[in-house]
């Protein structure tokens, strides 16, 4: 039986980190994700858990903190955000390639400078290629479901890969709204107790971890943990169809909305797919064969299953909220783009960077994109590929 | 209980042979007299920073540790460790250790004079139990002897090179255990290879078993950097000792107690003399080089032997 | 996946490597024979040998073996030959000779 309750991105998270108990917890301040060891250092005060909460003296420290717990056969957790999740940079690698399945919350917001707070996806999408399995939320509940499921699905044996759930800074983290919780007791019945195999301070046997690993393995040791990564894929759908049994909320890959018979589609992801889905609610009414998809899970990324989705539709926008400088688009534009381009028949795609360092994002904004793809869809013709929206610019918008 | 050096070395080894450190390092020496402290019914993990040791006593699939071990990074052991005392502490709570394990940490002095400080500075001021040694070959050596904060003033090396308008590293080393001492710890101390290794083996085992942070520091010879005949790795260790170079002493809750004086001070300049490192200071007209290291040493070790006295 | 460092070598495909190449045993380096790289050898006379044991810590490749504070022959499979042992030794009874 579902709790109603009324909370933060942050506080639900950290609900979320109470209920399951965890070992070892290495903090942090940042913002917007301090909160998050905020409200957990008063559940140590408070004796609501077990675990040893400790205050390191940097992110890069509570990364390690983290390692060595979880090597050591613990849980481990922490949070963080820009950069604090850049200073952990070298170690997210380490985590990953050690194959411990730590979980990482991020509160995600810009990368300086100028140095900002509010939220964007510059800091998470860095670390994409860390080995991180990453699920991004879209709001409070999805926040609280998806770090639910997180220790499960870095913990599967054939996985064993850390995790970061991602919300977004302030929007999410720092928004009251409406939330369903879970109990105590469901909770931990459902993420269970961790058992690793090998530990550092296992009786039977000794651990040794992080090698230097010479050319004759270097490779195997990576493909070893792509393959992980691929496996990821399918404990991410196994641990969503147990949670949506045992909790009644459904999770996938990621969430098509009016997508069956859509024409032009948008990709986003996060707390802007609430916008653009009343754009996409308005459009259908006027008649426009409009639709969306919001991505959950970027690492592992749904090519295939994206590229599926997206097949029929004329025109499709990407919307990236970080600004990869490639000078031709953002990393969620690269990897859907790479996704289709082996499709027989595909959209013609465009890359929109928007909302960096907290811009707002607007019905209207969505509405625009909209018109855009319809022109495309007419005309075959994509104009600009990479453009940006939601500046002061003394160009005209490309519409 | 007494010292006993043949009981020590019938303890089966824990540092095994087949490591791919280079022939007379003085890290293998330190590991194995590291991991001898330990009382046998204790089992440990040790944390290492990245380093020579580090690439080689675990390059896959081959670890010389028969306790268990983790690397991670460079920088970052002490918080490694930290993580590592915190996972047991969670699972002595909870019930789940059936063995007594130490947490023992391990760099080289780049890992943690230098990019490692902030984690040894942060652990240290939590108060985690667990005990640091680092092996002090006052260099990078596994880049290639590189400058650290940790080498002496005039020592050559390939980013202090001697030249024309250079006579090697211009500054005196960091005094880190010092630093460490100022942490407040229980336990800090220094040693190195000496005769029967009493003075490494009370002090590797006082730290171990001293509850809290601990911190000993192992002046290290390493051959190539320091331009030696490998065979030669006690004589330097000697005269380290016997010039006051590296005074062997420790804090024991802030009580500052010397573990050995010379019974004739020696002077510096024959610990230089043994070392290529050193070789440009004996070039006419450098001589003010030798006097500079020699007033550098007396006036610490007069420091030391006050704050000993006084304590 | 195989589990013991024995049984992972150069040529093993990555399915037999060990997850996030851990390793579940102690001193697996002993496979490596670190006694090829010697160019010089040191040579243990157990007549002129006095138990003292002073070269037995200093060894840094745990190559001379002490049994019940006894010490034997040197393990020659993984001596490197620096010849600290040989100079420390008080009664001359550790040469140092040159591999031919």
């Amino acid at each position: 039986m579902s709790i109603r309750d009324r909370l933060s991105g942050n506080e639900a998270i950290a609900t979320a980190m109470r209920q399951i108990n965890p070992d070892v917890f290495a903090m942090f301040p940042i913002t917007p994700s301090t909160e998050i060891p905020q409200y957990f250092a008063q559940y140590v005060a408070d004796g609501r858990v077990d675990t040893e909460f400790i205050c390191v003296e940097s992110e890069h420290s509570s990364m390690s903190a983290c390692i060595g717990a979880e090597a050591a056969g613990c849980r481990a957790i922490t949070a963080t955000s820009s950069a604090g999740l850049s200073f952990m940079n070298e170690v997210l690698y380490v985590a990953a390639s050690c194959r411990l399945p730590i979980v990482l919350a991020v509160a995600c917001r810009a990368l300086t400078g100028p140095i900002n707070i509010n939220h964007d996806y510059s800091d998470s999408m860095a670390e994409r290629d860390s080995g991180f399995i990453q699920i991004y939320a879209e709001n409070n509940q999805e926040a609280y479901d998806n770090y639910l499921q997180a220790h499960r699905i870095g913990e599967t044996p054939d996985v064993r890969l850390p995790v970061m759930i991602c919300e977004d800074g302030f929007i999410t983290s720092h928004a009251l709204e409406n939330i369903e919780l879970e109990s105590d007791e469901a909770v931990r019945a459902f993420v269970g107790e961790y058992h690793p195999e090998n530990y550092l301070l296992k009786s039977e046997n000794p651990l040794a971890v992080g090698p230097y690993g010479t050319s004759p393995y270097y490779m195997e040791a990576r493909v070893a943990q792509a393959e992980a990564m691929k496996n990821a894929k399918r404990a991410i759908l196994d641990v969503a169809a147990d949670f949506e049994k045992t909790f009644g909320r459904k999770y996938g890959l990621f969430e098509p909305y009016r997508l069956e018979d859509a024409e032009v589609a948008l990709v986003l992801m996060g707390s802007s797919a609430g916008t653009a889905r009343a754009a996409v609610d308005e459009l259908r009414e006027q008649g426009v064969r409009a639709g969306l998809i919001k991505v959950r899970v970027f690492r592992p990324f749904p090519a295939e299953e994206l590229a599926e989705a997206l097949k029929d539709c004329k025109a499709v926008a990407v919307l990236d909220k970080s600004e990869g400088f490639s000078a031709c688009g953002g990393p969620l534009f690269a990897e859907t783009a790479a996704a289709c381009v082996n499709l027989d028949r595909r959209p013609k795609m465009v890359d929109i960077v928007y909302g960096l360092g907290g811009r707002d994002f607007t019905v209207d904004q969505a509405k625009r994109v909209f018109a855009r793809l319809e022109k495309i869809a007419a005309t075959g013709e994509t104009g600009p590929v990479y453009t940006h929206m939601g500046q002061r610019d003394l160009r005209e918008e490309v519409q | 209980m007494a010292y006993n050096l043949r009981e020590q070395m019938s303890k089966p080894e824990r540092f095994a042979p087949g490591h791919r450190l280079c022939a007379g390092c003085g890290a293998g020496v330190t590991c194995r007299a590291m991991m001898r402290a330990l009382e046998p019914e204790d089992k440990a993990v040790v944390c290492n920073a990245t380093s020579c040791l580090e690439v080689s006593s675990f390059q896959y699939p081959y670890t010389a540790w028969e306790d268990s071990y983790i690397h991670a990074a460079f920088e970052n052991t002490s918080a490694v460790a930290s993580g590592v005392e915190s996972a047991l502490r969670a699972m002595k709570k909870k019930g789940k250790l059936k063995d007594n394990f130490k947490i023992l940490a391990i760099g080289g002095d780049g890992g943690t004079y230098d990019i490692g400080f902030q984690s040894l500075s942060g652990a240290l001021e939590r108060g985690h139990d667990f005990t640091y040694f680092c092996y002090d070959n006052e260099a990078y050596m596994n880049t290639g002897t590189q400058r650290s904060s940790a080498t002496p003033r005039f020592a050559s090396a390939t980013t202090t090179p001697p030249g024309a308008e250079s006579v090697g590293k211009k500054e005196n080393p960091k005094d880190l255990t010092q630093i460490v001492v100022a942490h407040g710890v229980p336990y800090a101390a220094q040693t190195t290879f000496m005769g029967n290794f009493k003075d490494f083996h009370e002090k590797a085992h006082r730290a171990i078993y001293t509850e809290g942070p601990a911190f000993v520091n192992v002046l290290c010879p390493c051959p190539r950097g320091w331009q030696y005949p490998a065979e030669d790795l006690a004589l330097i260790c000697k005269m380290a000792v016997d010039t006051c170079v590296w005074p062997l002493y420790e804090v024991v809750e802030g009580k500052w107690m010397l573990s050995y004086e010379p019974k004739k001070k020696l002077p510096v300049e024959e610990f230089m003399r043994l070392q290529g490192r050193f070789k440009h200071c004996f070039k006419p007209g450098n001589e003010w080089t030798i006097q500079a290291a020699q007033e550098y040493v007396d006036r610490k070790w007069e420091e030391l032997l006050t704050r000993c006295s006084q304590d | 996946m195989k589990t013991r460092a024995a049984d992972i070598h150069e040529t093993s495909p990555w399915q037999d490597l060990t997850t996030g190449c851990e390793i579940y045993e102690g001193g697996t380096s002993r496979l490596t024979l670190t006694g090829e790289w010697r160019s010089k050898v040191p040579v243990w006379d157990p007549a002129k040998c006095k138990q003292c044991l002073l070269c037995a810590p200093f060894c840094p490749d745990s190559s001379i073996p002490v049994t019940d504070g006894k010490r034997g022959q040197f393990d020659l499979d993984h001596c490197k030959g620096c010849g600290i042992c040989y100079k420390v030794c008080p009664f001359k009874a550790i040469d140092w000779k040159e591999v031919h």
